[in-house]
């Protein structure tokens, strides 16, 4: 149900981004989705990957600072309008969204969204209440 | 009661200021009939030695600084016949000339028994295992704890520094009871012995650091690591090495053996003498000493004197812990800076002092970068929460500094060392 992200902080200089993907190409651990949150002074790189423990290791053997999050990958209708379907649900449950953001997985055919909330499990009762399904760690990884 | 000397250590002003003044005058004779450089140099301030009657004439003489004993390289400022001299130290200068310090054994005599008020005054005595694990050769941290725990009388471990399994090893067979190193080096060995699990096999009480700066935060972390109380110690080669001033169980600064080595606070900008309680830079003038008997040296050093009563009892002034350098103070939009200064922040934090200061100065105003290495405790996926715990951060700078300095966070490790230290100040200002 809830999948793990790996989140590495990016110092804003010029080919930084490179070399950490760099490292995990070269281990052929395979990028799920990504996304970068940048503020003037620094990022955050958010990643879904198909071996997160490996990534993380080889990140922390390189120095980077990188932490484990947990997150939910929703799976919504490649239409318009799904996502706002998603994030409705969770408004009214009064669940707030720290950030998300989509990949689509060629092999399932299926559109996701990454989102972070506070409590995880809250949100997944609260969707599936919903009929919306929350995709578990193996759909995404494999 | 933990006094080694007290005749000395406790003896009242007048009686301090009567010897000071007895040695100054026999020591400034002494070197301006044995030093070339003194003679030059004191009759270039039109003052001769007997213009010098009592510690009141001290300001008369002229400073000394380290680049004066550079040019002076090797034996410049011997003042005794090489025959006489048994012992020779040296400062670990990384760039240029080294400076080289001589000793007649009655100087390596009275350097050890400074040594030795200092071990005593941290609970040391006959019964002791004193673990010695500074460096041992030129450098003087080693061999001068060395001499003053053989005048104590404890049994002495000659360690000497590194290799750590072997040291941890030894504290625990032999039952080590004070540890003398640098304060980084009983960190380090305190996270080892943590670590191993070693902690319930030591009979360590207390500790002697000295040799670089720590902080307060840094002291309770080994006192609590290590179970033991840590005394500051003071001193530096050009003077004679560690123990030119050392902490008593107050633990509020450093007292320094004035019978040997008079102290002085200077405005290091202007070169004068500033009353007792001001900060400025610290310079010491040689009272005992033959063979190197170095008058109104500028150790760059900046703290504070103090001579409020003690509750060791002792009656020397006491020194506080350095604040900085006058040769590394920065001044920024009109403001000090010492980059222990912003240490200091970091360890409150909670983070490791791993950062560096870029002052420039762009369209007339001095422009103040502090970049800081990103550490795991720092980090959340959350840009919201790591601008929090950054701003924390520039409001403990500011309230520490005066000014805010801005904050950039960096990737471990990417602060420019070299020799293996890190670059603490770049300065790019041209004026
Ligand atoms: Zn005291």
């Amino acid at each position: 149900m809830i999948i793990d992200q790996i989140s590495v902080f990016v110092e804003n200089n010029p080919g930084r981004l490179a070399d950490i993907a760099g490292i995990l190409g070269k281990a052929g651990i395979d990028m799920r989705a990504m996304s970068i949150a940048d503020t003037a002074k620094f990022g955050i790189l958010r990643l879904i990957v198909d071996k997160p423990r490996e990534a993380l290791e080889l990140l922390r053997a390189a120095e980077c600072v990188v932490s484990v999050t947990p997150v939910l990958a929703v799976s919504i209708k490649d239409l318009p309008g799904s996502l706002a379907v998603v994030l409705r649900v969770l408004a009214e449950a009064g669940i707030n969204v720290e950030y998300g953001y989509a990949f689509v997985s060629r092999k399932q055919g299926n559109a996701y969204v990454v989102i972070r909330v506070e409590d995880n499990r809250r949100a997944v009762e609260c969707l599936a209440q919903n009929g919306i399904k929350v995709a578990d760690g193996k759909e995404i990884y494999e | 009661m933990n006094r080694y000397q007290p005749e000395i250590e406790c003896a009242s002003e007048d009686r301090l200021r009567g010897l000071q003044s007895e040695r100054l005058v026999r020591t400034v004779k002494h070197a301006y009939d044995n030093v070339a450089f003194y003679r030059r140099k004191m009759d270039e301030h039109k003052v001769k030695p007997a213009d010098v009657k009592s510690m009141d004439d001290l300001p008369k003489l002229p400073f000394l600084c380290k680049d004066d004993l550079r040019d002076a390289y090797p034996y410049g400022f011997l003042a005794v016949p090489r025959s006489e001299v048994v012992r020779i130290q040296s400062t670990s200068g990384t760039t240029g000339k080294r400076v080289v310090a001589f000793y007649t054994q009655q100087d390596i005599d009275v350097w050890d028994e400074c040594c030795a008020r200092a071990i005593v005054a941290a609970g040391g005595g006959k019964d002791d295992v004193v673990h010695v694990c500074y460096g041992y050769g030129l450098f003087t941290g080693g061999p001068g704890l060395n001499g003053g725990s053989h005048k104590v009388g404890s049994m002495t471990l000659p360690m000497s520094s590194g290799n750590t399994e072997r040291q941890i090893q030894f504290m625990c067979d032999l039952g080590s009871t004070i540890l003398c190193c640098t304060p980084s080096y009983a960190a380090f060995l305190a996270e080892a012995i943590l670590e191993q699990g070693m902690a319930d096999r030591i009979s360590l009480k207390a500790g002697i650091f000295g040799a670089e700066a720590w902080s307060e935060e840094m002291r309770r972390d080994i006192e609590d690591k290590l179970r033991i109380k840590a005394y500051d110690i003071y001193g530096l080669t050009e003077i004679s090495g560690p123990g030119v001033s050392f902490e008593c169980s107050e633990q509020t600064g450093m007292h320094i053996n004035e019978d040997h080595f008079a102290a002085e606070i200077i405005d290091p900008a202007t070169g004068e003498t500033l009353p007792l309680g001001s900060k400025g830079e610290l310079v010491f003038s040689c009272l005992s000493k033959a063979a190197f008997p170095l008058l109104r040296y500028r150790t760059r050093d900046i703290c504070v004197l103090s001579r409020k009563a003690c509750s060791c009892g002792r009656t020397l002034v006491k020194m506080s812990k350095l604040m900085g350098r006058s040769d590394d103070m920065l001044i920024i939009r009109g403001v000090n800076v010492f980059p222990s200064q912003i240490e200091a922040v970091l360890l409150k934090c909670g983070l490791p002092p791993n950062y560096q200061i870029i002052v420039d100065r762009v369209k007339y105003t001095d422009t103040f970068d502090v970049q800081v290495e990103m550490t795991p405790e720092m980090f959340s996926d959350t840009v919201r929460q790591v601008a929090a715990r950054e701003s924390e951060l520039v409001s403990a700078l500011r309230s520490m500094l005066g000014i805010s300095p801005k904050v950039t966070l960096v990737t471990p490790r990417s602060i420019a060392r070299s020799e293996g230290k890190a670059v603490r100040v770049v300065d790019k200002r041209t004026i």
